[in-house]
């Protein structure tokens, strides 16, 4: 097996008194989904922030492609390569659908090959290019935070719950394109409470309890045992 | 899931005129107020003087406070400080044009506007060097803190202008304007004072200078995407530091060429005079909407404007006239006319 594109060794992380993180642990292998899941409050949002150096850990390393990360700037992430999509999406809604997706490419022009399959995936954006992205609905809002994040390559994509709020069909569109961005070798963390859109598109599980990874594995093994979801994440999984 | 394309297009429904007119209402308040002046003002003449020195003035303020809404939009930083840029502006274009009295005095457009644009790069020189102290050393200890940043910006303010009586001492100085920008030109029988319309011109380019910088660059467009949400500008590989750092400086520089503009619009400096302008423009900053050039530049211009008007048509009323547009103003768009979108 070959070397995993990140890994957190003991990461804990405070938000002002709060202990949030308490030793997190895991790795994401190279190419493929990785789903982060477990129950609100777990601190699944904290350990993406964590990584993308939003919020620093007092403790523990990550590493990204055998490199500590931990301690730089999220503008030094970035660059080291990590797109990120935020739980909010990170929408600059006074500028135009074009100007959120030319910021995201550092050069400022982004990649023509890149922008067709951005195009394909999402059509509306391309109706909306010229339009200010704070008049887009939650959910091309979502597709737009989803292409600024694609629109270059990077080694790892951290994204956090893309489906939330948004009605199926929504939810089918970015499915079928963060399925065919993984088809293409991308590496990808996400947080999901959606376990449905989870199973469809994830590789691995790590699940997350009171700050502390309690369970990793292959997808297809807690898809297959409604007793091990239960039991992790206190939920009844639907079955499909 | 199902797999068949959605439709994500909106249904976009036609909205009534006035609906469609409310964005635009801001950028019509200039013109209608300079209509309302014209109706009210019983002599063309004086409407004309009296338009244009509001806009020469409401472009002086502009040039002072675009750089303060830019630094309150992008950083979240009250800066009560930003009056020591302007005098500090004034008291080093004004040595500079001092120093240049050869120039100055020379009935020769050239070499006046030669010495004007020397005393304005040593000004903006300086304040922006003085912008970058300021920065590393009062604000950003306090980055995040309202209370903390009035306290220790007021605090370097008064350092400022204490630094300024121990440079140039404690007396006023007057400076009179370069040669050929003496005097006025009539027009449709009316005075326009050529200083006056230069700094209209000058505010002008100031104001189209920066619209193009924030609109049609990358630098622009991580400024514009910064005030909206620095955290997000960050997770896509941009140093917001820097960018905060270098907005910090230009604002300063702008405070700057503000400065030596007041100076050679009052023909007279003191060291507190940056601290007195700070009142207009802080009502400029508000009514503008915080963060927005563009509603800094109506913002300024409706001041300077209401101020000249008023002062004309009641001179008592002239000394609450800025106070009572800026509640009229708030109580009509609360957020300022041209708000900017903050991330939560």
């Amino acid at each position: 097996m070959s070397d995993p594109i990140l890994r957190l060794t003991g990461v804990k992380t405070d938000i002002a008194q709060y202990h949030i993180l308490h030793g997190v642990d895991f790795e994401v292998p190279r190419g493929g989904v990785t789903m982060l899941l477990g129950r609100n409050g777990a601190g699944k949002t904290t350990t993406l922030r964590t990584i993308m150096g939003l919020w620093k850990p007092h403790a523990g390393e990550i590493r990204l492609d055998g490199a500590p990360i931990q301690g730089l700037s999220p503008a030094q992430i970035a660059r080291r390569g990590i797109g990120f999509v935020p739980e909010d999406m990170g929408i600059f809604s006074d500028l135009t659908v074009e100007e959120n997706i030319r910021l995201a490419a550092l050069d400022g022009h982004p990649i023509p090959e890149r922008l067709d399959w951005i195009f394909g995936a999402f059509p509306a954006l391309r109706t909306f290019w010229k339009s200010a992205a704070g008049t887009l609905s939650g959910g091309q809002k979502q597709m737009l935070s989803v292409a600024r994040a694609v629109v270059e390559d990077r080694e790892l994509y951290l994204i956090d719950e893309p489906s939330k709020g948004l009605a199926p069909a929504i939810v089918a569109t970015l499915a079928r394109a963060l399925k065919d961005l993984k088809n293409r070798g991308a590496s990808i963390l996400m947080v999901e409470q959606n376990f449905s859109l989870a199973r469809a598109l994830g590789d691995h599980v790590a699940v997350m309890d009171d700050g502390r990874i309690v369970w990793t594995g292959a997808m297809a093994e807690l898809a297959g045992d409604t007793g091990l979801q239960e039991r992790l994440m206190g939920l009844k999984m639907e079955q499909a | 899931m199902t797999d068949t394309a959605p439709t994500h297009a909106p249904k976009m429904t036609k909205l009534p005129l006035s609906e469609r007119l409310k964005p635009w209402l801001p950028v019509l308040l200039v013109p209608v107020l300079i209509v309302l002046g014209f109706a009210l003002i019983p002599s063309p003449s004086s409407w004309l003087t009296l338009t244009v020195s509001g806009l020469a003035m409401g472009m002086m303020i502009f040039v002072i406070a675009s750089g303060m809404t830019l630094v309150f939009g992008l950083m979240d930083v009250i800066n009560f400080g930003h009056g020591a840029f302007i005098s500090f502006g004034a008291f080093v274009g004004t040595t500079v044009l001092l120093a240049l009295a050869s120039m100055t005095g020379a009935p020769s457009l050239m070499l006046n506007l030669l010495a004007v644009a020397l005393a304005v790069l040593a000004a903006m020189a300086v304040t922006g060097a003085l912008g970058w102290g300021f920065e590393r050393v009062i604000v950003r200890p306090v980055y995040g803190s309202h209370l903390k940043q009035i306290l220790v910006t007021m605090g370097g303010l008064i350092v400022a202008e204490q630094l300024i009586y121990v440079i140039w001492g404690g007396q006023e100085i007057v400076i009179a304007r370069p040669e050929t920008l003496k005097g006025a030109i009539t027009f449709a029988g009316a005075a326009l004072e050529k200083y006056r319309l230069v700094a209209v011109g000058v505010g002008l380019i100031v104001f189209l200078s920066l619209r193009a910088v924030l609109r049609r660059t990358k630098l622009g467009l991580i400024v514009r995407a910064g005030v909206e949400n620095p955290e997000m500008v960050q997770a896509l590989g941009y140093n917001i530091t820097r960018v905060f750092v270098g907005v910090f400086v230009a604002g300063s520089a702008l405070a700057g060429l503000g400065g030596v503009m007041w100076a050679l619009y009052q023909e007279i400096i003191t060291a507190h005079m940056g601290n007195e302008i700070m009142i207009l423009v802080f009502i400029v900053v508000i009514i503008g909407g915080l963060g927005s050039v563009e509603g800094c530049f109506i913002g300024a211009l409706t001041v300077g404007l209401v101020q000249n008007y008023a002062a004309f048509l009641e001179p008592k009323l002239a000394l609450i006239s800025n106070i009572a547009l800026m509640v009229a103003i708030l109580m009509w768009r609360p957020m300022g006319m041209v708000p900017v979108v903050k991330a939560k």
